[in-house]
């Protein structure tokens, strides 16, 4: 019989709030918000309440999918970012580096978003970058 | 008093009466839920006090209607205030904790406590510390019993539009167990939908909560938009008492008005 409280942060979106994710013998049970946070104080919006159960979805996307003959199919991670790099290079090459965005994301760390968007600006020459939580 | 408590706690789990200690600890400058299963080792133990008394207080009662059902046959012991051992005695009688293998470790809060959350009975049964605290009266539910009717509504209507249909009061609740909300059964509340149709959400679950609220006052806490919801339950309560002679949990076996068929006795 295991059963622990993690403290960890909110991956939805740019504010952070905190919570206690429950696990009973290795199996997220519940979400529990931090009553001692600064930023949230026990309180949470209906994203954050029920953030435990995507991770152990069956319908979590655990790999890339690519459009093959209309139908997204699962690639491994090589074949996904080779036809993205090659995708890109065309793109940027045929119409310029505005031709294309780059979406960032709250559920990364903040030194992966600096990189994606220094990527965007320097690699590609657009400013073309937006963020799923721009709140 | 958190000396006895802690003492009280190693007791039971070196006799091996229970399985584990549900109770409160504080790390990483936090205060969190917490199954303690060893007697010597009670380090962080607290209370759920930090700046004010109780205000670091979480559903206990929840977790452990989640660890009863994956171990029904392990006994747990349990930290309780007057409210949750008021949500064992629910629990009890809505078969989702089995008495004979619940443990309450009971205590006191404080006047102030007391008062803040004008707690009918701010002490559990079974009191291991603290004293038997002064009841307090319900002057919130007075004040707005003393408004007439167009003011009441319109008060309730602008807090109901606050709703941001987070659940979070359902979340939070540890006397909500269903399997099937009928929050979210979309005849009764539209998906998607805000702000909220006023008043159905709220007034759909206070109907529901009518006769096993224990009055925590963990949904009012919750709630980021701050609906009184604690007031509103309050009152649902007060209905429930005068006209039936039932409050939640006050009484352990006592059996709830609304799943008896016939005149009210």
């Amino acid at each position: 019989m295991e059963y622990k409280t993690t403290l960890t942060t909110c991956t939805y979106c740019g504010c952070g709030c905190n919570f206690y994710l429950e696990t009973l013998d290795g199996k997220l049970t519940n979400t529990i918000p931090c009553k001692t946070s600064p930023v949230n104080e026990g309180k949470l919006c209906i994203k954050g309440w029920n953030v435990h159960q995507f991770v152990q979805n069956d319908r979590r996307l655990k790999k890339p999918l690519l459009r093959k003959g209309g139908e997204l199919v699962e690639v491994e991670w090589e074949e996904a970012l080779a036809y993205t790099a090659d995708r890109l290079k065309a793109v940027t090459a045929e119409k310029g580096g505005d031709a294309v965005g780059f979406l960032a994301s709250a559920k990364v760390t903040n030194e992966e978003n600096y990189l994606l968007q220094k990527f965007a600006r320097a690699a590609i020459g657009t400013n073309n970058v937006d963020h799923c939580a721009r709140l | 008093m958190i000396e006895t408590i802690k003492q009280h706690v190693a007791g039971l789990l070196t006799e091996k009466k229970i399985a584990g200690f549900l109770g409160l600890i504080e790390k990483n400058g936090h205060v969190a839920p917490h199954l303690f299963k060893d007697g010597e080792s009670l380090a962080g133990f607290t209370l759920g006090d930090r700046k004010t008394a109780g205000d670091a207080r979480y559903p206990l009662n929840k977790t452990l209607v989640t660890l009863s059902r994956a171990y029904p046959e392990e006994t747990f012991g349990v930290l309780v205030r007057g409210c949750d051992e008021r949500g064992l005695y629910g629990l009890f009688r809505l078969n989702q904790l089995t008495e004979d293998r619940v443990i309450p470790v009971g205590f006191s809060c404080p006047a102030e406590l007391s008062e803040a959350c004008e707690c009918r009975k701010p002490y559990p049964d079974s009191l291991v510390a603290g004293e038997k605290t002064e009841s307090s009266q319900l002057k919130k539910v007075a004040e707005m019993d003393g408004k007439d009717l167009a003011r009441r509504f319109d008060f309730w209507t602008a807090q109901f539009v606050k709703c941001v249909k987070c659940y979070g009061c359902r979340d939070v609740c540890p006397m909500c167990f269903c399997k099937e909300c009928s929050l979210e059964c979309e005849d009764l509340v539209a998906k998607g939908d805000l702000p909220v149709e006023v008043p159905v959400f709220h007034l759909t679950r206070a109907m529901h909560m009518a006769d096993r609220c224990v009055d925590c006052g963990l949904c009012d806490e919750a709630c980021p938009s701050d609906i009184p919801l604690r007031l509103l339950y309050k009152k649902t309560a007060q209905i429930m008492d005068t006209d039936y002679g039932f409050t939640s949990g006050l009484n352990k076996n006592e059996r709830s008005p609304l799943s008896q068929m016939g005149p009210a006795k």
